[in-house]
């Protein structure tokens, strides 16, 4: 059967000048994700703790769901799946089950790992199965143009809520501490050398983590409520952040534009 | 390759069906289970999980069919071959990742014990009525391979059969039962290991670097390799091009989309699979599948002594479908009956497949056997006689019987 | 009693000297860099890039310490330092 595209040419040449270089698929840099948007900065943290740890490249296994976030699948240079919306968890586990020795990582935007996502995140809270999940809140559903998420704050502007956000927004920590996860972290986008210390503990730590992501969206959830661009939305984020470490996480509450509290804030024992 | 001695209980043992269909995927390397408690399913499920200290095989029961699916495929991914058994509800909720399987190209094998339906059903009443919804159910076009035995010793011999059809093809396989078979107690012969095949996913053995996850071979089936064993894939259910890498546009849905239909469809030879009895000779053809195997082959040989000239056709296959087959009797035949326990499903094919060169009958079966017999054989009578006009539709219209 | 204000040991202590490589065309001109960067290194530019946007441009080479913050910070992997020499540590002065 003739095709008429190009098979392509398999992995790029192995001229590394930064070091994160060998994480990434460089062949497919520069990646689809707006000016200033966070989730750049979240791989850069993630790839960062992938070298602290000294992981093996072979050994990871990252799967992700659909969404901005979820591309992160497709430039990281490690075995990756890229799923179904919101269903990353149950592959993780399953993967995680029947290979042990594997580092999996999913990862998943707050409409993906949060709302369709929800009722797994809390079983695998519950099950306590040895992965690392990092979710990056922007408070909307960016990819399909900026509707309101489980997350968005009363009463904020959505392309689906023209008079303000009405529902309670989740407070992510706290169901995940009371799912039962034994690491829970916040950071804005910006604490980027934190952010990655926490998911360096985060992976290392044995049982269900958590690391939430605070990060603007630059294209709809900063531009429908006037937030400024992304620079003025990073900073107020990065400004507007107090940390307190093992804060109680029924504290957590992020309201529209208001202080945000990051940290770490779970760090239980394991064996349940 | 042949299977392996440990997970093979051979002898002659009495089982119930579902025990059967479990013994059959343990002999085919069957190492994971994921599902959700559906009370059709749970004679597989105990049994399974009562095997699993000798055999050594890992299940976990998930919070609904649709994470069980997951983590199945998840666990595909791995080099584990992996099963899920579910019932009619639960199959509606796995169609989102049965398309997953199918675009990802992952095997695995499900099992739907159906009940009737629509909605929550009766989880008591057997059925073959999601014989559309296994070809049709998820989104988009794409092709399956479904499986429907008829016995408890098929339950065996079939789920063997599927693990081999979902590795050697990548893609997703399901069994239909129902829970009559399941709960059937009967003798089945399981052979040594030394004599039952089974077949293993291809995996790709060259350079680590020029490693493409969906460049098919010649036929048309793309080596596969393991999470963790170095090969650094990237796969997703968005439309992808050879390297797994997302990519849209219509060139790449071509690329992609039609290699995946015509994967089965070009293949057709191999997978599918039929039993035909006496049809060279027939008036008269009866094409079943499933439980209503028994009754059929007693209908026939009810409608032979009377002298009518008889055969049946027994799917074992029940998609990919045989069309060509279907095609080449209806030619030459007074009729076809075709008797379902549904309000009408796999009739439509033959129907359409006989291209109306003969007049196909439905008869509305209910799973009770002596019942079913009379039905069956009432209708190949009236069958030699009887001349449907085009849109006489009263043969479809459900039947009481009369309770 | 005389105070000392110079420390003793101030020919021990250098300083990194780092110069920074921007690779122009993966920039989407975020302004992260520009923005956080701890010595004023770094400004807009005042070209486009190959994708439309304006890339950083080194203002003050000599300012840069190798600190990596701008590596770290930039969303797009388009900026990072190297590490050139040493020099002598600047006393902070009294205003």
């Amino acid at each position: 059967m003739e095709h008429s595209i190009q098979i392509e040419e398999t992995i790029d040449a192995a001229e590394t000048r930064l070091s994160m270089e060998k994480w990434l698929r460089m062949d497919r840099i520069p990646h689809i994700w707006c000016t200033g948007c966070g989730i750049g900065l979240t791989v850069s943290a993630l790839v960062r703790a992938f070298d602290k740890l000294n992981l093996d490249p072979d050994q990871v296994c990252i799967v992700a769901g659909i969404g901005c976030t979820g591309r992160v699948g497709g430039y990281l240079r490690v075995d990756s799946l890229h799923v179904t919306h919101g269903r990353a968890i149950p592959v993780a586990t399953g993967i995680k089950l029947a290979k042990p020795e594997l580092t999996v990582v999913v990862i998943g935007g707050d409409g993906d790992l949060m709302s369709i996502g929800g009722n797994h995140f809390v079983h695998a809270a519950r099950r306590n199965v040895d992965i690392t999940a990092i979710c990056v809140n922007n408070f909307v559903y960016a990819m399909t143009g900026g509707q309101v998420a489980p997350t968005t704050p009363s009463p904020a502007f959505t392309n689906t809520t023209p008079y303000g956000a009405y529902e309670t927004a989740l407070n992510i920590p706290f169901l995940a501490e009371s799912a039962g996860a034994r690491y829970v972290a916040r950071w804005t986008a910006l604490h980027i050398r934190r952010m990655s210390n926490s998911m360096m503990e985060a992976i290392r730590k044995p049982g269900l983590s958590l690391v939430e992501v605070v990060s603007p969206c630059p294209m709809y959830y900063s531009r429908i409520n006037r937030l400024g661009e992304h620079l003025e939305t990073m900073k107020f984020y990065h400004e507007n952040s107090i940390i307190k470490h093992g804060e109680p996480t029924e504290n957590l509450k992020i309201d529209f534009q208001k202080q945000i509290i990051v940290g770490k804030f779970v760090d239980k024992p394991t064996g349940s | 390759m042949k299977a392996n001695p440990k997970n093979v209980l051979s002898g002659v043992h009495n089982l119930t069906g579902g025990q059967a269909c479990v013994e059959g995927a343990l002999a085919a390397g069957c190492g994971f289970l994921g599902y959700y408690p559906m009370i059709p399913a749970l004679d597989f499920v105990n049994h399974f999980i009562k095997r699993s200290k000798e055999t050594g095989s890992k299940f976990i029961q998930m919070e609904d069919e649709i994470s069980a699916l997951a983590a199945v495929i998840g666990v595909s991914w791995t080099g584990l071959k992996a099963i899920s058994i579910t019932s009619s509800s639960g199959f509606s909720n796995m169609m989102e990742h049965l398309g997953l399987g199918v675009m990802l190209e992952t095997p695995s094998v499900i099992v739907n014990v159906q009940v009737v339906g629509p909605g929550d059903g009766d989880s008591g009443l057997p059925s073959q009525g999601d014989t559309m919804q296994a070809r049709w159910g998820s989104h988009g076009d794409y092709e399956i391979i479904a499986l429907a035995p008829g016995s408890v010793q098929d339950m065996f011999d079939y789920t063997i059969k599927a693990f081999s059809l979902s590795e050697r093809f990548r893609t997703p396989v399901l069994i239909l039962t129902d829970n009559v078979i399941a709960k059937r107690k009967g003798k089945v012969s399981i052979p040594e290991a030394s004599e039952i095949n089974i077949y293993d996913r291809k995996l790709y053995k060259g350079p680590k670097d020029k490693y493409m996850p969906f460049l098919p071979d010649d036929e048309l089936v793309p080596p596969m390799v393991n999470i963790g064993d170095g090969y650094r894939f990237h796969v997703t259910g968005l439309t992808h091009n050879h390297r797994g890498y997302p990519i849209m546009n219509e060139e790449c849905q071509e690329l992609n989309v039609h290699r995946l239909v015509n994967k089965i469809r070009e293949n057709t030879d191999k997978i599918t699979e039929w039993v035909e009895d006496g049809v060279d000779s027939a008036d008269i053809v009866v094409v079943t599948y499933g439980l209503l195997s028994n009754a059929v082959k007693k209908a026939v040989e009810k409608a032979r002594a009377e002298g009518i000239k008889t055969g049946s056709l027994r799917l074992v296959t029940v998609w990919p479908f045989p069309e060509k087959r279907v095609d080449n009797l209806a030619s030459r035949l007074k009729g076809i009956v075709v008797p379902e326990i549904n309000l009408g499903q796999m009739v439509f094919e033959v129907e359409r497949a006989s291209h109306g060169q003969t007049n196909t009958f439905f008869v509305q079966c209910s799973g009770e056997e002596a019942g079913d017999v009379e039905m069956i054989f009432g209708s190949i009578k009236e069958a030699l006689t009887k001349k449907k006009k085009y849109d006489d539709i009263i043969e479809y219209t459900p039947k009481s019987h009369g309770a | 009693m005389r105070v000392l204000r110079i420390p003793l040991d101030l020919s021990k202590h250098k300083v990194p000297q780092g110069e920074v490589h921007i690779i122009v065309d993966r920039c989407k001109g975020c302004g992260y860099c520009i923005e956080y960067c701890p010595n004023d290194v770094l400004e807009v530019a005042e070209e486009f890039n190959a994708q439309g946007y304006h890339p950083p441009k080194v203002k003050n080479p000599e300012n840069c310490l190798n600190c990596g913050l701008c590596e770290v910070i930039c969303p797009d992997y388009a900026i990072f330092t190297i590490q050139i020499g040493e020099k002598e540590a600047k006393l902070a002065t009294q205003k």
